[in-house]
């Protein structure tokens, strides 16, 4: 048997980092939201004033904050199945035993979520720019009009959302490939001599199969993709039209270019709040489809 | 359907999704050594005409790099040794030491990672201001020297060290830091080298949090150096690509070494439900 307090040494240094720069700040967010905290706070306390609810509800009658949630959602709803059916598409090629060099396409795929998002966003700006980029350079060559990629309010947000998708898919990649490798090749076997198809193999027992898999990853995915921040800042630094300014790219501007902590803060809470009820209610609308 | 024309699919669209997802990288370090003005002329060129290195000299003798560079080592190497430490002694006294409320203190920690880490942000910055960290290094590397995702990784993987070693090494009187060094440290190093890569390479990449506290240039990591940038010559694309290759080649390198033990970490991390 240990000592109790050996265990608390062990435990100490992380629990005070963790306690002292994530769980601290949190609970602080949380009163930070309720008060006035601007520059005049930031450069003497006194200034500081206790504003209840008005931050929240000040936000909710503000048009670009509900245009950042737009885009944000925007951004999720399109995104994240992107992303999956691209992992999962994937997966399933990398897991056929009809793939030669398996090891080499499986680095080839995974490379991109290694890199630095913007490192790998200003080359997309570049391949993306209207007058000189390679895609619209290959378009062109097959009859299709230059698109203005990152300029066309109407275009920058698909571009960001491809960007996601090629920079992203990889990752679950990785844990579908594992899932799929997990299911006992036997099924295959049976539904093979039923003269079960491909495609009805793959939905039939693949898909049930994954389906924690799947579950797991969706949720997480949703919660990456809440996450947007980089992708505007480097690409099109919210526009054209704040038509990709996120939610997180609204906090930041709010709190570290206007100074305002407080109001910044209420958006932070917000997105916490939001993120939570949408991925507690995708995790109820996935069991509820499990017992049916 | 014909077997080898499926296995002709199969392969076909491999090395389609392969070409999609390296052709940017490729010409990323294909662009790198244009002269400069020369991606920008139609038709695009997809190989430099004459290879020059002038852009990486230009990067490196007039726009910082080198600082950069170093800035980036620092910070990433800093945060991996620090959160190393602090994460495998946590994992491991999660897994393996008894206290009272060990189950209930690790639920609450797990509870917290639906939290976004930006929600912390704004009073982080004013508890670092606080105590004089904002634009330093340290005000990037102290917040991050422990993380919820380690110390979980740790405790799944240190669950696995059999308890009669631990109680053998203390019925010879062995302390119970000793223990952890001599006998535990060796048995975790799997998870030591998946823990390491994946939080140099997260320390590496970070965006938004070093955007926030370093406020001035001396202290910029690459991404930072590399967004204001990226601003500030919209149009020097061979140049740009050039900073892209120095911010993107350590990290792909550190990947391919060490393939094996991130994708490994990749997957014990996704059991997390």
């Amino acid at each position: 048997m240990n000592s109790p307090r050996a265990a608390w040494l062990f435990l100490a240094p992380a629990l005070l980092v963790l306690g002292l720069f994530f769980l601290l700040p949190v609970i602080a967010a949380l009163v930070l939201s309720l008060t006035d905290y601007d520059l005049y706070a930031l450069a003497d306390i006194r200034n500081l004033r206790f504003v209840a609810l008005s931050n929240y509800w000040e936000l909710l009658h503000r048009r670009l904050f509900w245009s950042a949630l737009g885009n944000t959602f925007y951004f999720v709803a399109v995104g994240v199945p992107l992303s999956l059916t691209a992992s999962l598409g994937a997966a399933l090629l990398l897991n056929s035993p009809l793939a030669r060099m398996k090891p080499f396409f499986r680095t080839a795929l995974f490379a991109p979520v290694v890199t630095t998002v913007v490192a790998v966003a200003v080359i997309w700006r570049y391949l993306f720019n209207t007058k000189y980029g390679l895609i619209n350079y290959a378009l062109d060559s097959v009859g299709i009009h230059p698109v203005d990629w990152l300029g066309d309010p109407h275009w920058a947000m698909p571009t960001i959302i491809l960007f996601a998708v090629w920079k992203n898919f990889g990752y679950n990649m990785i844990i579908f490939l594992a899932g799929l490798q997990a299911i006992p090749g036997d099924l295959y076997e049976a539904a093979r001599i039923d003269g079960a198809s491909v495609p009805r193999q793959f939905w039939h027992i693949t898909l049930p199969m994954l389906k924690p898999t799947l579950t797991m990853v969706g949720m997480l995915t949703v919660a990456g993709y809440f996450q947007l921040f980089a992708e505007p800042y480097v690409m099109t630094e919210g526009g054209p039209l704040q038509s990709t300014v996120s939610v997180l790219y609204l906090m930041y501007e709010e709190g570290f270019k206007w100074w305002n902590l407080g109001s910044a803060s209420a958006v932070a809470f917000l997105l916490f709040v939001i993120m939570f009820a949408v991925t507690a209610t995708l995790l109820r609308f996935s069991r509820r489809g499990g017992e049916a | 359907m014909n077997p080898r024309l499926a296995k002709a699919m199969v392969n076909g669209l491999l090395l389609g999704v392969a070409v999609v997802a390296l052709l940017p990288l490729l010409w990323m370090l294909s662009v790198s050594f244009m002269t400069p003005g020369e991606a920008s002329s139609l038709p695009p060129p997809l190989l430099p005409k004459h290879a020059t290195w002038a852009n990486y000299h230009e990067l490196f003798a007039r726009a910082g790099m080198g600082r950069y560079l170093l800035n980036s080592l620092l910070v990433s190497v800093a945060i991996t040794a620090l959160a190393l430490a602090c994460n495998l002694m946590a994992g491991y006294a999660f897994a393996k030491l008894r206290f009272a409320g060990r189950e209930r203190l690790f639920q609450v920690l797990i509870g917290a990672l639906v939290i976004p880490a930006q929600v912390a942000m704004l009073p982080l910055f004013l508890l670092l201001k606080y105590l004089g960290l904002v634009n330093s290094y340290a005000g990037v590397i102290v917040p991050a020297m422990a993380t919820i995702f380690g110390i979980f990784l740790v405790r799944q993987y240190a669950r696995t060290v059999p308890d009669e070693l631990l109680e053998a090494a203390r019925i010879d009187g062995a302390g119970e830091l000793r223990i952890f060094v001599q006998i535990v440290l060796p048995l975790l190093k799997p998870i030591m080298v998946t823990l390491a890569i994946f939080t140099f390479l997260a320390a590496w990449n970070d965006f938004m949090w070093p955007l926030i506290v370093l406020t001035g240039q001396e202290h910029y990591t690459l991404p930072i150096a590399l967004a204001s940038l990226s601003r500030e010559h919209v149009q020097d694309s061979e140049l740009m690509m050039a900073g892209s290759v120095v911010t993107v080649l350590p990290v792909l390198l550190l990947f391919l070494a060490l393939q094996r033990y991130y994708l490994q970490g990749l997957l014990l991390g996704s059991v997390k439900g």
